[in-house]
């Protein structure tokens, strides 16, 4: 599979809630591009943004939620790509769940509760593929769930018959059931406790490479998205700050912001750290800080960081091009 | 299987307490149906006969509360209520029987047709936020705010009169015979046309409120968005998913409704002097016919009673959260 070819390219993407002066504009000109068969963690503190660009994308936002501008291409497996964004609602609901489904946030409230699982994976399934016979559907929905490790007798239960964890392992199958090329993961985790998130997180690895689907995995929780995704996407008051393999950016990080969240959290292994935490609190959306939107809490905050918004761009000092970043700290800038 | 059994039992212990309640009543009240039988007639009953009237109300002061009260039972599950003062030497049981029909058949089919139609516009005014069906809103709110018995006043005002044609009162042209016959059907259907829509006309209107706040309220709940997300059919994720679970508080509340068929609508029977059980109750009260309200307050407790069983199996069927385990 190659890693280079791109399946969901996201464009100067906004997004504001309300419209006109009383507006607040949460996801401001995010260009992020998801490639075939990789996991893409895109991390940052509450209200950064994270789940508004999750909704966005797929149009699932809720009023008053608006996207007043970019694109999102889609790239069909051998087909022409498209722009999400102009399709039709008839069309919009074959391209739901069919191409890119979601994990949502709340495995808790994601499943009806008067309708057994068995209904709610049928339907899905109905809905897509009228022709399937009603054999085939039971059947693919069993395997599915037995792929996510649900036994098929569990079809029949209603869902405040299950756990949290057998609830959001049933959401993963459920998002896996026609075979999508885009999995959005908004925080699928953050309800389960860590032995289930581990268990969760390794079963999706596994179903990954057996089903050949790619992953924007939202969380915020930077520690998780180090050791599970190749790449890592920063986001902080609507913006991407940084972006790199998870690797590099776990090494070396090059915004201020990424280190700070890297700083927040223990390593298991190596020598020990202060934890240090970012000082300050997350951007008002509706008083943004003037240039860097980021340099009232920033360490090395100096003169042109108030004054200019950076860009992201591929940073002078490590002429690298899997990696961008936007600050204006030297060998940071963007080369030309 | 064992819950429904648990509250069948529950039901009758109540249905237990509500027919004692309904014997020592008329035993508190000062003074006793005979008294004013005696009264009504005006000293024209003979000592011997008022004798008897005692032991036939079952007011023998001779016998003990205990052997009063087996009797009283006796004659519950016999159907004997007694004789009517209003209408002597009617059977209690006889009048009941006569006026009934009218009552479930006037009041059920309108509580029916006004939950129904009430609960589809809410889900359609819930679902289409913002759209011309919030216009509904005020005017329902207005509506319901409107007595039925006011409403019926006025219809009777404005749209009944001699070159109508609808009838002011009653419930079928004088000169008929009651049967199954079409000119008797037809003249009970246009009798009740207008008393039925005033009850529509307030009731609907709650229907619409509650069902359309429930809709809003579930439109936000998650599993609406994974529908959504789930590219399922607008209808569906409408009926099977939003309204599915918005309607569960409603249910329980159609159920209550349907156990004031009996008594709720008192109101508008008399405004329309419809020969249902309220008519009844409003006459008895009228004339101190006490067996004749212990009849209807009986069937008023039963029917209460009946309807919040129905509620309790419906919620059983329609949420499966209530359902314990084996």
């Amino acid at each position: 599979m190659n890693a280079k070819e791109p399946v969901l390219e996201i464009k100067d993407f906004n997004v504001d809630y309300g419209l006109g002066d009383q507006g607040v504009r949460a996801v401001r000109d995010v260009t992020l591009t998801l490639h075939r068969g990789e996991v893409l963690g895109l991390a940052g503190e509450s209200g950064s943004g994270k789940s508004t660009l999750a909704y966005g994308v797929t149009r699932l936002l809720p009023p008053p939620g608006v996207i007043s501008g970019g694109s999102v291409i889609y790239h069909p497996p051998g087909g022409d790509p498209y722009d999400v964004m102009s399709l039709t609602d008839r069309e919009l609901r074959a391209f739901r769940w069919a191409e890119t489904s979601i994990v949502f946030q709340g495995a808790m409230n994601s499943l009806n509760p008067v309708h057994k699982v068995s209904t709610q994976m049928l339907d899905v399934i109905r809905a897509h593929e009228p022709d399937l016979s009603p054999q085939a559907r039971l059947d693919r929905a069993k395997k599915m769930l037995k792929l996510v490790g649900i036994s098929a007798d569990r079809m029949d239960a209603y869902p405040h018959q299950l756990s949290g964890g057998m609830r959001q392992r049933v959401m993963i199958g459920m998002a896996l059931v026609l075979e999508p090329q885009v999995v959005i993961m908004d925080e699928p985790t953050t309800a389960l406790d860590v032995v289930m998130q581990r268990q969760i997180l390794a079963q999706l690895v596994e179903l990954r490479e057996t089903l050949g689907f790619s992953v924007l995995f939202i969380t915020h929780d930077l520690s998780l998205l180090v050791e599970f995704s190749d790449r890592i996407a920063i986001m902080y008051g609507g913006r991407i700050v940084e972006e790199a393999k998870s690797a590099d950016l776990y090494k070396d990080s090059l915004h201020p912001y990424s280190e700070g969240l890297l700083k927040s959290f223990p390593a298991l292994r190596g020598p020990r750290k202060e934890l240090s935490g970012i000082p300050g609190s997350p951007p008002d959306l509706r008083g943004m800080p003037s240039g860097c939107s980021f340099h009232p809490r920033c360490p090395h905050a100096f003169d042109r960081c108030s004054d200019e918004v950076p860009l992201l761009g591929i940073p002078s000092a490590r002429n690298d091009p899997s990696r961008s970043v936007a600050c204006w700290l030297p060998g940071r800038v963007p080369v030309g | 299987m064992k819950f429904l059994l648990q509250r069948i039992a529950f039901y009758l212990f109540t249905a237990w307490a509500a027919l004692t309640i309904n014997f020592f009543i008329p035993r508190l009240i000062p003074g006793d149906p005979v008294t004013s039988l005696i009264n009504k007639y005006q000293g024209q009953i003979s000592t011997e006969a008022i004798q008897s009237l005692y032991v036939l109300f079952g007011l023998d002061k001779n016998a003990s509360l205990w052997s009063q009260y087996v009797d009283y039972w006796g004659q519950v599950f016999r159907g004997d209520l007694g004789l009517s003062f209003t209408f002597f030497p009617t059977p209690v049981i006889d009048i009941l029987q006569q006026s009934l029909p009218w009552t479930i058949a006037l009041v059920g089919i309108t509580t029916i047709v006004s939950f129904a139609i009430g609960t589809g516009l809410g889900v359609l005014a819930g679902w289409r936020r913002g759209s011309w069906l919030d216009g509904l809103l005020p005017v329902t709110t207005f509506l319901s705010s409107i007595p039925y018995f006011w409403l019926g006043l006025l219809a009777i005002a404005v749209l009944a009169g001699p070159d109508s044609i609808f009838p002011s009162s009653g419930g079928y042209e004088p000169g008929l015979v009651p049967g199954w016959t079409p000119e008797f059907m037809g003249s009970a259907i246009n009798h009740s046309l207008l008393p039925a829509i005033t009850i529509l006309i307030s009731s609907v209107s709650g229907w619409i409120l509650s069902m359309r706040n429930m809709m809003v309220t579930v439109a936000s709940e998650d599993y609406i968005t994974v529908a959504h997300a789930k590219g399922l059919p607008e209808k569906r994720v409408m009926l099977s998913y939003a309204a599915r679970n918005a309607l569960l508080p409603n249910v329980s509340g159609f159920a209550l409704s349907l156990g004031f068929i009996v008594g709720g609508t008192l109101l508008v029977e008399i405004v329309f002097s419809y020969p249902g059980i309220g008519y009844n109750l409003f006459q008895a009260v009228g004339s101190k016919d006490y067996p004749l309200m212990q009849g209807v307050f009986l069937v008023i407790t039963l029917s209460v009673l009946v309807a919040n069983l129905i509620a309790d199996v419906a919620y059983l069927l329609l949420d499966p959260r209530t359902r314990k385990e084996g």
